[in-house]
């Protein structure tokens, strides 16, 4: 059976640098920050204050406010990206077989704020009894955003979102890519969307040190690769990309923006949360994404990377980079966008895919900020060139993207120039 | 207007969606005012909250129009008044 080929010919994103594509793409070249003090609760007795929030976000702009109400953040994030997406790919709903469209759209975790408020409610006054909204659960689980999408455009293909924590939306778009590639689709929308800056958020992931501490200075925090290192800053947001079988799109002159060439998949199977210390399973999931492409690793001229800012994983993933990338590792421009961005968590797999996406299409590679100089870790192999604090010009060819999900599930894909 | 049936038209205004011209006595929530089947378990629940009553599901099931939630809910008021 000849496989199908599947490119991309959609863009949306909802970020905490801007609530479109061009907004957020115009801020990572530029090397802005998304962090701030945290404005959607009151974090003054937490041990982290800030975050990378969304800003001016009206969801009056995207829907009624009966919708508004059925919809967590995280939703409302999802609908609004994939909305900048159709409109992108120009795809004319009168013309698309809606039961070969689908939607594989992931979340790593789901509407916590609804969850939270629902319980809360309960929790302050349990002599009233259980009185939960019939929205909290279908408002609440991480599968509702694909449900949505499909509501909102009649698509009936496949339908389903993927959790593996933050590498949620990586995975989605794999399988958004198998299925089409198998011929059980004409196009998928996919990505992530996330929404956990919120008290048990927060609360949880300082639980387990896991997020910078450096309040007194939020837009420096995200330093992944430096020395001073402290962990990952939150972020949210949404990224969504239209999949498109290629005769498909050619067929109705798309614009197509990179092509999908390979998708890995391992698992560390070592710990809950800390990233395996020789990176086995991040060098496997890159090895196996580079053979599923059928790519040497030279193809390969950019990897936007995990790079949390956490100081085992960025050592880690280093480390696994070396080892896969050989001599070539020093050739290729690495960046942690999370730098800037923070970390989307369930959304972060799509909306660092679509950045390598606008790598390609663009020939310039946005930074990795926040490196001091003097700040060089002894531990990392400082030779590779990590894009540091300033955007570089580069023509990419093809192009890689990590991600690292609690659990141990990792995920990669690959997107490359088309050419016919 | 009393104050129940003004209470019940701003709750329903705010649940639904809809105009305040729209909600009329005869007007249905399914078939005039396109609530589902969840918009009305909320809404119930809010008019037994806003009115301190308890609204029975089968009861709930009977009420299918503005009128008839004023009704329900006045009834439930003077009943629990009178006890």
């Amino acid at each position: 059976m000849e496989l199908k080929r599947v490119v991309v010919t959609g863009l949306g994103a909802i970020t905490p640098l801007g609530n479109d594509v061009p907004s957020t793409w115009d801020a990572l070249l530029k090397g802005v920050s998304g962090a701030g003090p945290i404005t959607l609760f009151d974090a003054s007795e937490f041990k982290t204050q800030f975050a990378c929030e969304v800003k001016n976000f009206d969801p009056l702009k995207y829907f009624s406010a009966k919708e508004v109400r059925k919809l967590d953040r995280y939703t409302q994030f999802a609908l609004a990206a994939t909305q900048e997406s159709m409109a992108d790919s120009g795809l004319d709903l009168e013309k698309v077989n809606k039961d070969r469209a689908g939607v594989i759209f992931s979340a790593g975790i789901g509407g916590i704020s609804t969850f939270e408020q629902e319980v809360g409610n309960y929790a302050v006054a349990p002599e009233k009894g259980p009185r939960f909204s019939p929205f909290f659960i279908p408002k609440m689980i991480a599968d509702i955003a694909a449900g949505q999408i499909s509501m909102l455009y009649g698509f009936r293909g496949p339908n389903f979102g993927i959790v593996s924590a933050c590498a949620s939306s990586t995975h989605a778009l794999i399988d958004a890519y198998n299925y089409i590639r198998l011929g059980k689709a004409d196009l998928i929308v996919s990505g992530g969307a996330e929404a956990a800056i919120t008290v048990s958020g927060v609360g949880g992931f300082n639980a387990m040190h896991a997020l910078s501490t450096r309040n007194d200075s939020p837009e420096t925090a995200s330093r992944p690769f430096s020395a001073s290192r402290d962990g990952f800053v939150m972020g949210e947001g949404s990224a969504c990309l239209i999949l498109e079988e290629l005769e498909h799109a050619l067929a109705r002159g798309a614009k197509i923006y990179a092509e999908v060439v390979g998708g890995g998949m391992s698992a560390d199977a070592y710990h809950l949360t800390a990233t395996h210390p020789e990176g086995l399973g991040a060098k496997l999931v890159m090895q196996n994404a580079l053979d599923d492409a059928h790519m040497a690793p030279e193809e390969i001229d950019y990897i936007n990377v995990h790079g949390t800012s956490t100081p085992v994983g960025d050592k880690s993933e280093a480390k696994a980079i070396l080892e896969v990338f050989g001599d070539h590792a020093y050739d290729l421009n690495i960046s942690s966008t999370k730098s800037m961005t923070g970390h989307l968590l369930g959304a972060t797999g799509a909306l660092e895919a679509l950045i390598c996406v606008k790598t390609i299409d663009e020939s310039i590679v946005p930074p990795t900020i926040n490196h001091a100089e003097g700040d060089d870790d002894p531990e990392i192999d400082n030779k590779l060139n990590f894009t540091f604090n300033k955007a570089q010009k580069r023509e990419v060819n093809a192009a890689l993207s990590n991600t690292f999900g609690f659990g141990g599930h990792n995920a990669s894909i690959i997107v490359k120039k088309f050419t016919k | 207007m009393s104050d129940v049936a003004s209470t019940v038209k701003e709750i329903i205004v705010e649940k639904l969606g809809v105009k305040e011209s729209e909600v009329t006595p005869e007007a249905n929530f399914t078939n005039d005012l396109g609530a589902d089947s969840l918009d009305t378990v909320e809404m119930i629940m809010e008019f037994e909250t806003r009115f301190d009553i308890k609204i029975a599901d089968d009861q709930a099931e009977k009420i299918t129009t503005v009128g008839e939630a004023i009704a329900h809910i006045e009834k439930a008021i003077a009943e629990k008044e009178n006890k």
